[in-house]
């Protein structure tokens, strides 16, 4: 025997705990089709049973407000799932039970998981499960998800519960003297028409329609948009009559009456108290010092910095690793494979791209770990209420504090890892402006070229700039929010209304399993496409090849130079050459003739990049980007940053005839630059506020395309960010020229 | 007995929740966290910035802006 069956519970319930003690390591994670919200299913094996289990977002009530709440309905109505499993916070049973209310309302059979007694204990707050069980007639059962007691018993429950197969008839709650007879009017007329009811049971959607239901709303309009009419107008009647009688909403009477329920229920000896109900606990103790006011933003200031660290700092080794290895692998494939367009593109197309795309995981686990940590312990909940209204005013949430950081925001961070991190934000709007701002902030890949131009043209003022580039993005970013916010992503701030959930000690378990799961999708879903565009900018930045004649004409000086060298320096070229041997000492001649050859590489190279697509695109650009002085040596580097922000670097050395210039040292290119024709101070700031807003790297994009659920805002962040950045450096170089700089 | 704002209550002022004058998603966020008439409230911190502000509701902790506790009408009593 198979079935499905829901898990369910308010946030901060220890759902995800459960759901990671009952199925362990067996478990797939996706998204609910349309949206970004993450559905977790896993299986569970019982006296024959074949369980698979569903693990819904968490919520407090099945309001079509958020996503979340969509989906979690949704899925109940159109999926049916045996039954729900409710995780109850026992120490917190009233504001639970809402939820189950609702639950028990739409049909649904429910057991309940009373999660969490260990607390409850400790609090003084003592439940009768069986009562609970007797007075809601559905099995209750204790249980601590943290160390899996209960369980068992939580499973047979539900066990007993598939097998009965009883279907059960919708909770039916008293709503009170004025709604109750409108509610059994409508609900006799829903149901004669057969109105949406094989979805929904007729009570309930006429209960959605008193309380304002958008989603049903909705669907009931295209259904029957008679009988949609009949209802909107009884409702609408019923609202005046509660307006003008007792100011109130018939939703509010609905929610009222619910809670009204409810501790009728709790009354009847469910709850004893031993001790203050509002006792100061420990977790208000610790309140009390972090949040404080001067002693709570230095303390997060020091978490926020800690989880910079950790997510940077540590993870250098791990990343150096996975570089080393596909340095190798390279190094391998450069010496076996005969010269051609194929060794260039195992070596540069896709083991380059495979390394960019690994090249992050590291990054990705340990921003995901940090994250985790915060967010499961509660403490991320405190970031969001101490820096809410300073974000707020930009339209953004306080916990956007978190990408920004990660992102950047202090300088050397990364974009993929800070846009993944908006996934601890709930409200949608917020949480938009916040990914699509975040790569503004000043990552590691953008440092290296801020650091060759301030070489070639600050030199003096290395911190001053330094520091100024940093408080630019984020000025930058929080306007641009702001801009948004009352523009494509306009809308009212979403209630800040949140819980903040008591401290608590995260399992290393449950870290562990987030952790992976997270970075397991990102290697999945978006390295292929990673891995794929990597591919094709590299076709680009390598194809059409020079035409045979040039090529031609750069072996025959390459022929030359060597012919004109005596020949036992030839000899001993050639000897070299065979064994590939570096660390070989050559004698000063046969160096100088290397020199000479190195020479004639460089300017291939920067021929072949000139022919390519992208030098193509950069000549032809030259035109509109000279406006913020930009030659197209510059553009072809630009859109090379593309790739990934350092490239800028590689690629303006090899327009710049020097070869692949290595973007942690570019000194040679500095001086190259600082000498050149057409660059000065002005055009070097022009290029590093256009480096700094325009289009992420396309890895960062394909994250944003991702989290925002289309590739629409992928794409926008593209042109929006380019252009931006574009007017910018042109006003810069315009005002500044106009000036005299 | 006074009636007023949410907003104007003190730290470590309690009150009782008389009203909620709030619609649409705002007023079901409010209730759905047991923000209802009769609940007992206490304010138990403001954060640095003075908003939002932090209460203590059926033994559990819930922060709300201020501009939201504006439609929240308390009873405190004397
Ligand atoms: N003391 C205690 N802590 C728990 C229990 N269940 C979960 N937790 C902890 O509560 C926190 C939140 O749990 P989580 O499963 O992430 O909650 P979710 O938001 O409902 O998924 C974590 O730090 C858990 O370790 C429990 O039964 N007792």
């Amino acid at each position: 025997m198979e079935a499905t069956i829901a898990l369910a519970g308010n946030p901060n319930s220890g759902k995800s705990t459960l759901f990671n003690a009952l199925t362990g390591a067996r478990q797939r994670v996706g998204n609910y089709p349309g949206v970004t919200v993450e559905k977790k299913e896993g299986r569970y094996e019982l006296n024959g049973i074949k369980l698979n289990i569903v693990d819904l977002p968490g919520t407090y009530s099945l309001t079509a407000y958020s996503p979340e709440e969509v989906v979690a309905r949704d899925f109940l109505v159109d999926q049916r799932p045996a039954l729900v499993v409710h995780i109850v916070d026992a120490a917190n049973l009233g504001r639970n039970l809402y939820l189950t209310l609702q639950f028990l309302e739409l049909g649904v059979p429910v057991v309940i998981a009373l999660n969490m007694i260990d607390v409850a204990v400790e609090r003084g707050i003592r439940i009768d499960a069986e009562k609970l069980a007797h007075l809601l007639r559905l099995p209750v059962v204790p249980t601590v998800a943290r160390s899996g007691k209960g369980k068992e018993a939580l499973m047979e429950a539900v066990a007993a519960v598939v097998q009965s197969r009883a279907p059960i008839d919708p909770l039916f709650i008293s709503y009170g003297n004025e709604i109750d007879p409108v509610l059994s009017e409508l609900g006799r007329r829903i149901q004669a028409a057969g109105f949406l009811t094989q979805r929904f049971p007729a009570r309930w959607t006429a209960l959605k329609y008193l309380e304002g239901d958008e989603q049903v709303r909705a669907l009931g309009a295209k259904a029957d948009p008679r009988l949609h009419a009949e209802l909107e107008a009884a409702v609408a009647r019923l609202a005046d009559h509660l307006q003008s009688t007792a100011d109130t909403y018939p939703e509010a009477v609905i929610a009222d009456q619910r809670y009204g329920f409810i501790s009728l229920i709790l009354k009847q000896g469910v709850v004893t108290r031993t001790g203050d109900l509002n006792r100061l606990f420990l977790s208000d103790k610790i309140d009390q010092v972090v949040t404080q006011r001067f002693v709570g933003p230095l303390f997060m200031a020091a978490v926020v910095y800690g989880l910079y660290h950790f997510t940077f700092g540590i993870s250098k080794a791990p990343v150096a690793w996975v570089e080393g290895f596909f340095g190798g692998l390279k190094g391998l494939a450069e010496a076996h494979l005969s010269d051609g367009p194929l060794k260039s593109l195992i070596a540069s197309g896709i083991i380059d791209g495979a390394g960019g795309v690994l090249g992050y995981t590291p990054l990705i686990m340990f921003m995901f770990f940090g994250i985790s940590l915060l967010e499961d312990s509660g403490y991320l909940a405190r970031v969001a209420y101490m820096l809410d209204r300073v974000f707020r005013a930009f339209g953004l949430h306080g916990s956007s504090v978190m990408a920004f950081v990660v992102s950047g925001g202090i300088a050397g961070g990364c974009a993929v890892p800070g846009v993944m991190a908006t996934r601890t934000l709930k409200s949608p709007r917020e949480r938009l402006a916040t990914l699509l701002t975040a790569p503004f902030m000043n990552c590691g890949a953008k440092l290296p070229v801020f650091a060759l131009l301030v070489a070639a043209f600050f030199e003096s003022h290395e911190a001053l700039v330094m520091l100024a580039i940093t408080v630019l993005a984020w000025a930058g970013a929080l306007l641009v929010a702001k801009l948004l916010r009352v523009t494509v992503i306009k809308g009212a701030a979403t209630p800040f209304v949140m819980e903040l959930p008591p401290y608590r000690l995260p399992t290393l378990k449950g870290l562990l399993i987030h952790t992976w799961e997270r970075t397991w999708q990102y290697i999945k879903k978006a390295g292929t496409v990673i891995l794929a565009i990597s591919i094709l900018l590299w076709a680009m930045m390598s194809f059409p090849q020079l035409p045979e004649v040039v090529q031609a004409q750069f072996e025959e000086r390459r022929a030359a130079v060597l012919a004109a060298a005596p020949a036992e320096i030839a000899a001993e070229m050639a000897a070299v050459e065979k064994e590939a041997g570096e660390g070989v000492e050559l004698s000063e001649q046969a160096q100088a003739v290397k020199e000479q050859l190195l020479t004639i590489e460089a300017e291939k190279a920067g021929a072949a990049l000139e022919h390519s697509i992208a030098g193509r695109i950069g000549r032809a650009l030259e035109g509109v980007s000279a406006l913020a002085g930009f030659d197209w040596r510059t553009n072809i580097a630009l859109v090379g940053g593309f790739a990934a922000k350092e490239v800028v670097v590689s690629t303006l050395g090899t327009a710049y005839s020097l070869g692949e210039v290595d973007p942690e040292e570019s000194g040679s290119l500095s001086e190259k630059l600082a000498a050149a024709p057409g660059w000065r101070p002005l055009t070097a700031l022009s290029l590093i506020v256009f480096t700094m807003f325009y289009a992420p790297c396309f890895v960062a994009v394909v994250c944003i395309s991702r989290e925002a659920g289309t590739w629409r805002w992928g794409a926008f962040s593209m042109i929006f960010n380019t252009l931006l950045a574009f007017t910018l450096a042109v006003l810069i170089y315009q005002t500044g020229s106009a000036l005299g700089f | 007995m006074t009636r007023q704002n949410l907003r104007k209550l003190t730290e470590r002022q309690s009150a009782v929740i008389a009203a909620v004058k709030a619609d649409g998603e705002l007023g079901r966020r409010i209730r759905d966290m047991g923000l209802v008439p009769g609940t007992v409230v206490t304010v138990c911190g403001r954060a640095p910035l003075y908003d939002p502000v932090a209460l203590r509701v059926m033994g559990y902790t819930l922060t709300l802006r201020n501009n939201e506790a504006d439609y929240i009408e308390v009873v405190v009593e004397d």
